[in-house]
């Protein structure tokens, strides 16, 4: 295990340096236009492109521009933004978090039960009715795109029936922290959570089932009938717990993506100010540095998410260690 | 059966667009038409209302009038017809998505087929790739690659692609995905070697070349059709998100992205200007994901009872 754990660390610090090397190239390699007037945002004047030249390096070498980038973002972490002159940037991704925390955590609570209650419905009454309408139902979840759909529940709950007992109880588009009320945090991300959900829920839940009757081929299983156990039984306390390994692992990676970037159209939509949306603002005014710096958070927690899903995983199946 | 016919549909009528907005319509998609006058119940009226009701401020655009000739889903905050918008919009939408999702299999077959085949130090480097463009978040991915590209036009050498070419979308959506299709294809190509008739076909002294092309690429060039329909759906659905951040296709230009983006403004007085290209995304996803389902079931029967579908 221990040589397991060494191993996925070192690819995974590999993999993070790959992705910061090719971010990094993107900015300030692309041929076209000048890095400094991308930098310094759209109708620069001539003495804020010769700060950025001089902030970055951009005279010097691409190895020691990239470090420089890389020691204001990590180490001094005083990168600064151009078109809000002199607004630090690392604070504002740090502001960002908790939001785009709270928003995926209690969606991924959501779509870890609906998709497991699903899953298991359709695996156990598979072929009749209910799996073919839950499975549509899933297929469907799956079709829509999330900022679509956020607008409709927008349209819905603010606006068409907001006077009706049904959604009277929603408050205006926007975030309140955890810390100022509890309850009104609830409120504020109870409709974006289950917006984010429902698309995943679909995922899942076509995935749980299908393993789930992919394992009910397998020996041990062929052994537990054979022992004399009811169906169900078997379903849930065999089937149902080796698919759960693969799903975690998946579920595992999509978190981690959702944090680092998938999540940006709900917050949109729903006006939550997390990373997403922090990145979707600097984007309408072309403020890259806010914009590199949201990337390459993200990212890495993105790899870092990675890095522990497969530890887990390996923990869980001694099987992956060998490899 | 009943989805590919749906999908049939929505290609015959995005291509007949310009009969519509020609012969139909008779409204040009891509110029405002801010005072033009159209015709509701047989009474001109502008296509831009004054405000009746609150404070009378802004104008609103015309809403959905059910009448094929004038504005049938209504008009836009530039008084252009949605319904005529719509269906060019679908033109870039479906464009992209088959453009996109055949770059990314073409791509992903060769890189996961290099891989896979030749092993040693090529699907090393390949496979660290992949592993790059894995782990980087789709999104961001291509927001970092579209606020380069689409500020300013690409130029390498010779070559230009315009900040509004369609190319850029197709581009960077068709390389954010190539990890899908490449990794199963590697995956397959490994198992493949193992397999009894590639060892007959070393035997029989077959060259490298052959051995790639008459043995091992028939049996990928399965995995990679079943995955192409879910690559479409996938390609549109971020077609689609990327257009909403505005960092898609460009205006004037259209597609079912940019309209959903046009409609976000006048959500809560015209919805249906959001709406339809949202439906319209929802159900072309659906039958692409349904299509992809079948062809999987008809390639590959061993999945079948597995999904029950």
């Amino acid at each position: 295990m221990l040589r397991f754990v060494a191993r996925r660390m070192v690819s995974m610090v590999l993999v993070m340096f790959a992705i910061s090397v090719l971010v990094f190239l993107i900015f300030f390699a692309t041929p076209g236009v000048d890095p400094a007037a991308r930098i310094a945002g759209r109708n620069a004047d001539q003495e804020t492109l010769r700060a950025v030249r001089h902030d970055f390096g951009l005279d010097k070498p691409m190895p020691v521009q990239y470090a420089l980038l890389m020691k204001k973002l990590f180490f001094t972490r005083d990168l600064t933004s151009y078109v809000n002159r002199g607004a630090e940037v690392i604070p504002q991704v740090e502001e960002a978090a908790p939001v785009t925390l709270s928003l995926v955590l209690g969606a991924a609570l959501i779509w870890v039960v609906a998709s497991i209650l699903m899953g298991v419905l359709a695996a156990v009454f598979r072929g009749s009715s209910i799996d073919v309408l839950l499975m549509i139902l899933g297929l469907i979840g799956i079709s829509m795109p999330v900022f679509w759909l956020g607008e409709v529940v927008n349209l819905l709950s603010q606006s068409r029936f907001h006077d009706t007992f049904v959604f009277s109880w929603v408050p205006p588009l926007g975030y309140t922290p955890l810390t100022e009320s509890p309850f009104g945090w609830f409120k504020s991300l109870l409709l974006p959570w289950l917006t984010l959900a429902v698309l995943y829920a679909g995922i899942y839940a076509r995935i749980l089932r299908s393993s789930m009757v992919e394992a009910q081929e397998q020996d041990y299983v062929r052994t537990a009938y054979a022992k004399g156990l009811t169906e169900h039984r078997v379903l849930l306390r065999h089937s149902l717990r080796t698919s759960l390994i693969a799903y975690f692992s998946l579920f595992g990676l999509d978190f981690g993506a959702l944090v680092g970037g998938a999540a940006l159209l709900t917050e949109v939509v729903f006006g939550l100010h997390g990373i997403g949306k922090l990145t979707y603002d600097s984007l309408q005014n072309f403020d890259l540095p806010v914009i590199m710096a949201c990337v390459m958070y993200a990212a890495f927690f993105v790899v870092v998410a990675n890095a522990l899903v497969d530890l887990l995983y390996a923990w869980l199946d001694p099987r992956v260690r060998v490899v | 059966m009943a989805m590919v016919g749906v999908l049939a549909l929505i290609v015959v009528l995005c291509l007949a667009a310009p009969l519509y907005a020609q012969q139909v319509a008779h409204t040009d998609p891509f110029r405002s038409n801010l005072d033009g006058m159209t015709v509701v119940n047989g009474k001109t009226v502008p296509v831009m209302q004054q405000e009746s009701g609150g404070l009378g401020l802004g104008v609103t655009p015309i809403g959905p009038t059910w009448d094929p000739k004038h504005y049938f889903l209504g008009a836009d905050n530039q008084g252009r017809d949605v319904a005529a918008r719509l269906l060019y919009g679908g033109r870039n939408s479906l464009l992209i998505g088959v453009s996109a999702a055949l770059l990314t299999c073409l791509l992903g077959t060769l890189i996961g087929l290099a891989a896979g085949f030749f092993g040693g130090v090529v699907d090393g480097v390949l496979s660290r790739v992949l592993d790059v463009v894995w782990a980087f978040p789709v999104y961001l991915f291509a927001i970092c690659l579209s606020t380069v590209l689409l500020t300013n036009s690409l130029r390498v050498g010779p070559f230009t692609l315009e900040a509004g070419s369609l190319l850029l979308p197709i581009g960077i959506i068709g390389i954010v995905y190539v990890p899908y299709v490449g990794r199963s294809v590697r995956g397959e190509v490994l198992s493949l070697r193992e397999r009894e008739f590639v060892e007959a076909a070393i035997g029989l002294g077959s060259s490298s070349w052959r051995l790639l092309w008459s043995d091992i690429l028939p049996n990928v060039i399965t995995t990679v059709i079943v995955l192409f329909p879910l690559m479409i759906a996938l390609a549109m659905l971020t077609e689609a998100a990327l257009s909403f951040l505005s960092i898609g296709v460009q205006p004037p230009n259209a597609s079912w992205g940019t309209i959903i983006l046009d409609g976000q403004g006048l959500l809560y007085t015209r919805p249906a200007v959001a709406l339809a290209p949202g439906i319209a995304i929802a159900v072309t996803v659906l039958a692409l994901n349904v299509l992809g389902d079948g062809v999987r079931d008809a390639l590959d029967p061993r999945a079948k009872h597995r999904t029950g579908a």
